[in-house]
C-alpha cells in the first residue's frame, strides 16, 4: 500500500512537471487540436503534442504494462490504475493513437521472437513507427481465409505479390502487418502467414479510396515483387490464421465501442437533436411516434453499455463475446445515425454549401460512414456465424 | 457497482439451481396444473424453501430473516424461473416482506415479518384495478370514519390473491382517479368481513385472484406507511417487484433458449441437423445477444436496489422492459424453431409462452416501462 502511495505521489509530480498545459483539460481553445498517430510522416499542428508524446513514450507509459526491456512502463495493474486516475484528474490527453498499440503489440508479445519484440515494441511505444493492417483483399472480404497475396520463399527473403484493400491509413503508415499466402497447396486456413513489411521497401504502393461519405482513411495497398526478410514472419510458417483470429478479437472489441453514444445533452445526442427538430411538449420529444423509437433505442444503448461493463467486471473473458459486442455495437450505431438523420427531417442529409451548419454536414458524413461499421472487422453476418458456432456450439 | 455476484449471492444461486433441477423440474409445475391444484404451488416444497431461508431473504435478521438483499432474492427467482417453479416467493418473500420491512411500523414488523420468514403466513399485494397497470387509476375508496377506514372497490389479477393470509391493499383516501396523490396502503387479514375472492384460471396456471372489498372496516393501525403517501410507497415496492420478476423472466428466457439450442443440435431434416441452417443460426445468435443484454440490465437493477441507487426507478424500468421484450422474442422463436412439437401440450415450451404473456403485463408492460424510462430520462 505504502509503495502504491509513493507511486501515486511520483506520478502526480511527474505529470505536473511533464504534461504540457495544452495537453490538459482547460487548455486554450485556440491551440489547434492534434490527433496524434505518430510515425515518420507525422505532422504536429501543436508542438506540445510532440513533446507530450516523447515524454510519455520515454517513460513507456503509452503501454504501461509492457516490460521495460521492450520499452514499456513495466507497471503493475494497480500502478496502471493509479496512472490512469492521475491522468484523468488533470484531464490529460491520450498521447498516442496507434494500431501498433491496439493490435500488433499484443500479438508480438504473445507470438513474437525476442528479436522482434526488442526491434518493434519500443518504436510502437514511442510512436516512432506507425503501423497499418493488411487483411482484406478485393476477392477476400468475409471469406478472409481465401486471401491470395502470396509470399514466395526465395531462400534469403520472401517475394510478396498481391493487393490489399481497406487498409486504414496505409498512406500515412510506415509499416504494415499483413496476412500472406505462404502455403498455396495447403488447405486455405493452413497456408497463411503473418508478415511484417516495411512500406518503404521497393514495390509497395498505396492509393486512397473515396467512400460514399466523401472521404475516408482507407486505401488500397499494392505489393509488386516486394522483398521481405525471412525474419519478419511472426509465429510459425503457415500458422498465421490463429494470430489473425486473435487479432480480430482486439479489433472487434475496439470497433464495438462505436456503439456508445455521445453524452446526454451534447449537440450530437439523439435526444437533443430530436427535441430541436420536433420541438418539446412538457419536456417530451414533440412527436410521440418518434419518441417511442428513441426510448427503445436508449434502453438498448443503456443495456449495451451495462453489458460492456459487465464483461469488464467479469474479467474480460472475451473471445467469442467480442463478436457480440462488434455485432450489437455497430448495428446500434447505424440505427442511432438513422434516427438522428430522420429526426432532422429536411435538414438531415445536407451535403455542402453555406445554407447548412457544418455540424449538420458532418453528421451526414458520419451517418454514411456508419454503414461501413458493420462491414469492417468482419460483417455482422460473420459475427453472427461466430456466435452461433463458437458460443452456442451449433453444427457446421 | 460491480456487475458480478458476490460469494454469498453465487451460493444462493447455485443452491436454487440445484433445488429447481432436483426438486421442481418442469414436471412439478405440470402436475400441479394437471391436478387443477387450488394453490398452484406445493406446501411441502414451500416448507423446504422456507427451511433454506428463502422466505426471509429480504427480512432483517432481528425479525428472523437473513437480510441477504434483493440480488440474493432475485437470483433465486431467476433459477426458479428456469423450471417454472411455483411458490409464494414473489408475492410473499418479495412484495409482502419488502413492503412491511420498508414501510411498516415497529408493531407491524414484529407482527408480520417473523411469520413471513418462518413460512407461517403468505401475503398478497393488491393494486391494479383495470386492464392495464397504472396505480394512479386506483378507485378503491378508503373512507375515514371514526378512526377507522372503510374500504370499497375491487382489485384485479392479484398474485397469490386466492390463498394469501394477509393482504396489502392500495386504496384512495382522497383525490380522484388519475392522481398519484391521495393514495394509502393498508394491511389486513384476508378473511376480514366484506372481502370476497374469486380465483382466476389464467393461461399460465399461476395463483391469481380478483378481490372485492365491500364495506371492509379496518382500524387506522392497518395503515402501512403514511396516509396519502401510498402512491409513492407502492411504486417503490413495485420497483423491487419489477426487478425480481425481471430476474424470473430472465430465467424463463434462458431455459426456453437453451432448450431450443439443444433441439437445433439433435433434430434432423433434409438429412442434416437443422442447427446447420444459417437462417436458424443467426436468429439464435441474435437471441443470445438479447439475453446477454437482459442479464446485464437485471444485474444492474438488482445491484442498484441493494445499493439504494438514486437510479432505481430507471433501472427497474430498464430491466422490466428489456426482460419483457426478450422473453416475448424468445418464447415465440423457441416455438417456431421447434416446429410442430413446440405447439403440443405434451412439450413444455408452451408453458413458457403462456407464462411470458401474463408476466409481460404484471407490474407494467414493456410499453408502460418504455414510457416511464423516457419520462425519467428527460425526454
Amino acid at each position: 500500500m505504502e509503495n502504491l502511495d509513493n507511486f501515486r505521489s511520483e506520478v502526480k509530480a511527474w505529470l505536473d512537471d511533464n504534461c504540457p498545459p495544452s495537453m490538459r483539460t482547460g487548455a486554450d481553445p485556440k491551440i489547434p487540436h492534434d490527433e496524434v498517430w505518430g510515425g515518420r510522416k507525422a505532422e504536429y499542428k501543436n508542438p506540445e503534442s510532440k513533446i507530450w508524446l516523447d515524454r510519455m513514450g520515454e517513460k513507456g507509459w503509452t503501454m504501461p504494462t509492457v516490460p521495460k526491456e521492450y520499452g514499456g512502463g513495466g507497471l503493475s495493474k494497480e500502478e496502471v490504475k493509479i496512472l490512469n486516475e492521475e491522468m484523468f484528474l488533470i484531464g490529460a490527453k491520450t498521447p498516442l493513437l496507434s494500431f501498433g498499440i491496439w493490435m500488433l503489440a499484443p500479438v508480438l508479445l504473445e507470438y513474437g521472437t525476442e528479436e522482434q519484440k526488442k526491434e518493434h515494441l519500443p518504436k510502437i511505444i514511442k510512436g516512432e513507427i506507425r503501423w497499418c493492417q493488411g487483411y482484406s483483399e478485393p476477392g477476400s472480404g468475409s471469406d478472409l481465409a481465401s486471401l491470395a497475396t502470396k509470399a514466395e520463399d526465395k531462400g534469403e527473403h520472401f517475394l510478396v505479390n498481391g493487393q490489399k484493400v481497406w487498409t486504414s491509413y496505409a498512406d500515412k503508415a510506415d509499416w504494415i502487418f499483413a496476412l500472406v499466402r505462404t502455403g498455396p497447396l495447403e488447405p486455405k486456413h493452413d497456408g497463411i502467414s503473418f508478415l511484417l513489411i516495411d512500406m518503404e521497401t521497393q514495390g509497395v504502393s498505396t492509393k486512397p479510396i473515396t467512400l460514399i461519405s466523401g472521404k475516408s482513411p482507407f486505401c488500397e495497398t499494392f505489393f509488386d515483387d516486394v522483398e521481405v526478410p525471412k525474419e519478419n514472419i511472426v509465429g510459425e510458417l503457415n500458422a498465421g490464421w490463429t494470430i489473425a483470429k486473435k487479432l480480430l478479437q482486439h479489433e472487434r472489441t475496439f470497433i464495438s465501442n462505436f456503439g456508445l453514444a455521445a453524452a446526454a445533452g451534447s449537440k450530437k445526442d439523439l435526444v437533443t437533436i430530436a427535441k430541436k427538430h420536433f420541438g418539446e411538449d412538457a419536456g417530451k420529444i414533440g412527436n410521440s411516434f418518434f419518441r417511442t423509437e428513441v426510448a427503445d433505442h436508449k434502453i438498448k444503448e443503456h443495456a449495451f453499455g451495462l453489458t460492456l461493463k459487465r464483461a469488464g467486471d467479469e474479467g474480460g473473458k472475451a473471445s467469442a463475446v467480442a463478436s457480440m459486442f462488434k455485432y450489437y455495437g455497430t448495428e446500434h450505431n447505424k440505427k442511432r445515425h438513422e434516427l438522428m438523420i430522420s429526426a432532422m427531417g429536411k435538414d438531415g442529409v445536407a451535403w455542402d454549401g453555406d445554407e447548412f451548419d457544418q455540424e449538420d454536414k458532418n453528421l451526414t458524413r458520419s451517418w454514411l460512414r456508419t454503414k461501413g461499421n458493420s462491414l469492417e472487422g468482419g460483417t455482422s453476418e460473420v459475427q453472427l456465424n461466430v456466435i452461433s458456432k463458437r458460443v452456442l456450439g451449433l453444427p457446421s | 457497482m460491480k456487475l458480478v455476484l458476490n460469494e454469498e449471492q453465487q451460493f444462493l444461486k447455485d443452491t436454487a439451481k440445484n433445488f429447481a433441477e432436483e426438486r421442481t423440474p418442469i414436471n412439478h409445475f405440470r402436475s400441479l396444473r394437471d391436478a387443477k391444484d387450488s394453490l398452484l404451488w406445493d406446501k411441502e416444497i414451500w416448507d423446504e424453501m422456507v427451511k433454506l431461508g428463502w422466505a426471509g431473504i429480504l427480512v432483517p435478521e432481528e425479525y428472523g430473516g437473513s437480510d441477504f438483499g434483493i440480488t440474493g432474492m432475485s437470483v433465486v427467482l431467476q433459477e426458479c424461473g428456469k423450471t417454472l417453479t411455483p411458490s409464494p416467493l414473489l408475492a410473499t418473500a418479495v412484495l409482502g416482506a419488502y413492503a412491511i420491512k420498508e414501510f411498516g411500523t415497529d408493531e407491524q414488523k414484529s407482527k408480520y415479518l417473523p411469520l413471513i420468514a418462518s413460512g407461517e403466513i403468505t401475503t398478497a399485494v393488491a393494486f391494479d384495478e383495470s386492464s392495464h397497470h397504472d396505480i394512479s387509476l386506483t378507485e378503491l375508496s378508503a373512507v375515514e370514519t371514526e378512526g377507522n377506514f372503510v374500504l370499497n372497490g375491487s382489485k384485479k389479477l392479484v398474485i397469490d390473491g386466492s390463498s394469501a393470509d394477509v393482504l396489502i391493499v392500495l386504496g384512495r383516501t382522497s383525490g380522484s382517479k388519475g392522481e398519484m396523490a391521495g393514495l394509502s396502503l393498508f394491511i389486513l387479514e384476508s378473511h376480514a368481513d366484506g372481502i370476497s375472492r374469486v380465483k382466476l384460471d389464467m393461461a399460465d396456471s399461476r395463483n391469481y385472484a380478483n378481490i372485492e372489498f365491500n364495506d371492509v372496516v379496518v382500524s387506522s393501525d392497518a395503515l402501512l406507511g403514511s396516509q396519502e403517501a401510498g402512491g409513492e410507497a407502492m411504486d417503490h415496492i413495485l420497483d423491487i417487484g419489477r426487478i425480481a420478476i425481471s430476474a424470473e423472466m430472465l430465467g424463463n428466457s434462458e431455459a426456453a433458449f437453451s432448450t431450443t439450442i439443444d433441439y437445433l443440435k439433435e433434430r434432423k431434416q433434409f438429412g442434416v441437423l437443422i442447427g446447420t441452417f444459417q437462417a436458424l443460426q443467426h436468429r439464435a445468435a441474435e437471441m443470445f445477444c438479447e439475453i446477454e443484454l437482459t442479464k446485464s440490465s437485471v444485474m444492474a437493477a438488482m445491484q442498484g436496489a441493494d445499493e439504494n441507487s438514486n437510479q432505481l426507478q430507471v433501472l427497474a424500468s430498464l430491466a422490466k422492459s428489456i426482460s419483457g421484450d426478450t422473453l416475448h422474442l424468445v418464447s415465440n422463436e423457441a416455438i417456431q424453431m421447434h416446429g410442430g412439437i413446440g405447439v403440443t401440450d405434451e412439450y413444455d415450451l408452451g408453458f413458457f409462452l403462456k407464462r411470458a404473456r401474463v408476466t409481460e403485463q404484471i407490474f407494467g408492460s414493456v410499453n408502460f416501462h418504455k414510457e416511464r424510462y423516457a419520462n425519467l430520462s428527460g425526454f
